[in-house]
C-alpha cells in the first residue's frame, strides 16, 4: 500500500503559465445549443486555453519556472533536481526534463527525469520530489507539470475536442527541518488503460498505414488512431469509486480531520465528477472546493496548480491544511494531505 | 428504496427543458429531448448520489427504459 509520509518539506510557490488563444463552448460548432448549455451548465467548461502549433508543454513550463525563480529569488546553482511530469514531451527521446535543465540554465549537478502520469501527475510528482529532498542532501527541487492536450483531440470528436485546455506549472519545494509532514497515498489499476488512451504512435503500434484515418466511432465522435480516446462513462465510475475511499485512507493514516482541512483541490476533470465526489466526501461547505475548470478546462497534470494559482492565491498566503487530489489517466490516483506554510503564487503567465 | 413512480419523478428532474409528466417507467430514456452522452454521465451521477448505487457503461447499453434502470438499481442494492 502507498501510504506515505514525508517529512522536511516545504512548497514554497507555484506559477502556472497558459496560452492566450481561448476557445469559448458557445462557439463549438458541433454542439447544438442545448448541448452548449448543457455542457457548460454538468461539464462546467465556458472556455479553455489552446497553444499553437509552435508553443509545447515544456514552453509553458519553462516561462512559469523562470517566473517563479525569479519572483521567489531563488540561486538556480540551489537547484538539485528537476522533474516534468507530462504526456506530451517535445521529443520521444531524449527526455524533456533534460532539455528544460539546460533551457533553464540549471547547472550539471541537477538531476533530471520524466514521469509519464497524466491526472494524478502533480500529486505523483509533488510525492516524488518529497522522497528526493527529505534527507536534505538536495536543497531545493523544481517539479514541472502540464500537457498540451490539445495536440491529442480531433475536432470532431465531441467527447474529447471541447474538454481538454493546455497549461504548464512550476511548483518551487524545498527542504526545511521544520516542515510538518506530507502524507500521501498512490494507487494504480492499470485494467482501465483502455478508459483514455492514445492507440498510435509509441512503441506498441508505431506508425501503421490506417494510423491517420478519421473514422466515425460513434455519433459525434471521429478520430484516428492517434488521437485521445476517452471513455467517459468508465471515467466517470472510476472517480465515483476510487476517489472517495482513497482521500478517507489518506485522511485516517494522517489523522487529519476532515473538518480541518481547509481546501480540497481536486484535479479539474468534469465538474459533475467533481461534484459527486464532494458531495460523497460530504464536504457541504462548497467555498472549501475551488473550481478553475470553468476558464481552462481539463488541463491534465496542470489542473491542481493552476486551481491554486488562479483561484488560491491569496488565500495560500497563509497557513493552510490543504488536501491534493488526481485521479484519472491509467487508471492512476494519489491525494496528498499537509499543513502548509505560505505558498507564493505568481500572477498567471499568458504567452 | 423508493417506488418506481417516485424515481421516474425524480430522474425526470434532471432533465432539462423537458416536462416532467411526459417521462413515465416506460419512457426510452434515449428519446428523452436532447439526450446524450451527457445525460448519461448526469443518470450515473443522479443513481449514485440518491442510492449510492454505480451504473456501469454494460447497464446503460443493455437498458432502454426508465423501469429498466429502476429494476437495475434495486438489484444492485440487494447485492
Amino acid at each position: 500500500m502507498a501510504l506515505l509520509s514525508v517529512q522536511n518539506i516545504l512548497i514554497e510557490g507555484i506559477a502556472a503559465c497558459v496560452p492566450q488563444q481561448k476557445e469559448y463552448t458557445n462557439n463549438y460548432s458541433l454542439f447544438t445549443e442545448e448541448e452548449k448549455e448543457l455542457f457548460v451548465k454538468s461539464v462546467g467548461i465556458i472556455e479553455r486555453r489552446v497553444a499553437p502549433f509552435e508553443i509545447t508543454t515544456s514552453d509553458m513550463c519553462y516561462h512559469a519556472a523562470e517566473k517563479l525563480i525569479a519572483d521567489l529569488k531563488w540561486n538556480k546553482e540551489d537547484i538539485g533536481c528537476l522533474i516534468f511530469v507530462s504526456q506530451s514531451t517535445d521529443y520521444l527521446l531524449p527526455a524533456t526534463s533534460i532539455i528544460l535543465q539546460h533551457r533553464l540554465q540549471l547547472p550539471n549537478t541537477t538531476m533530471a527525469f520524466d514521469v509519464g502520469l497524466g491526472c494524478s501527475g502533480y500529486v505523483y510528482g509533488l510525492q516524488l520530489m518529497a522522497s528526493l529532498l527529505t534527507s536534505g542532501q538536495i536543497k531545493k527541487g523544481l517539479l514541472l507539470v502540464g500537457d498540451k492536450s490539445t495536440l491529442s483531440t480531433h475536432f470532431e470528436d465531441k467527447s474529447t475536442y471541447p474538454l481538454f485546455g493546455d497549461a504548464g506549472c512550476a511548483t518551487a519545494m524545498a527542504y526545511d527541518s521544520t516542515a510538518t509532514p506530507i502524507y500521501f497515498n498512490s494507487q494504480s489499476d492499470g485494467a482501465g488503460e483502455d478508459a483514455i488512451k492514445i492507440l498510435d504512435g509509441a512503441a506498441r503500434n508505431t506508425v501503421r498505414d490506417d494510423t491517420f484515418d478519421i473514422i466515425e466511432v460513434e455519433p459525434g465522435v471521429k478520430r484516428s488512431r492517434r488521437h485521445l480516446a476517452l471513455k467517459g462513462i468508465d471515467i466517470f465510475n472510476f472517480a465515483l469509486k476510487e476517489v472517495t475511499p482513497n482521500v478517507h485512507e489518506l485522511l485516517k493514516f494522517a489523522a487529519i480531520d476532515k473538518e480541518q482541512v481547509n481546501y480540497f483541490v481536486f484535479h479539474q476533470a468534469n465538474r459533475l465528477i467533481n461534484e459527486s465526489v464532494r458531495k460523497k466526501l460530504k464536504v457541504l461547505d462548497i467555498s472549501k472546493v475551488p473550481y478553475s475548470i470553468q476558464h481552462f478546462g481539463n488541463t491534465s497534470s496542470a489542473s491542481i496548480p493552476l486551481t491554486m494559482v488562479t483561484q488560491l492565491k491569496q488565500k495560500l498566503q497563509e497557513q493552510n491544511t490543504l488536501l491534493l487530489s488526481g485521479f484519472g489517466v491509467g487508471y492512476s490516483w494519489s491525494s496528498c494531505v499537509f499543513n502548509s506554510k505560505s505558498i507564493y503564487c505568481s500572477d498567471l503567465i499568458e504567452i | 428504496m423508493i417506488s418506481l413512480d417516485e424515481f421516474t419523478k425524480q430522474l425526470a428532474a434532471e432533465f432539462e427543458d423537458v416536462d416532467p409528466n411526459t417521462i413515465t417507467p416506460s419512457t426510452n430514456y434515449r428519446d428523452i429531448k436532447n439526450w446524450s452522452s451527457m445525460y448519461a454521465l448526469i443518470v450515473i451521477a443522479f443513481v449514485d448520489a440518491n442510492f449510492d448505487v454505480q451504473l456501469n457503461a454494460d447497464n446503460l447499453r443493455n437498458s432502454q427504459t426508465i423501469k429498466d434502470i429502476y429494476d437495475i438499481v434495486v438489484a444492485k442494492q440487494a447485492n
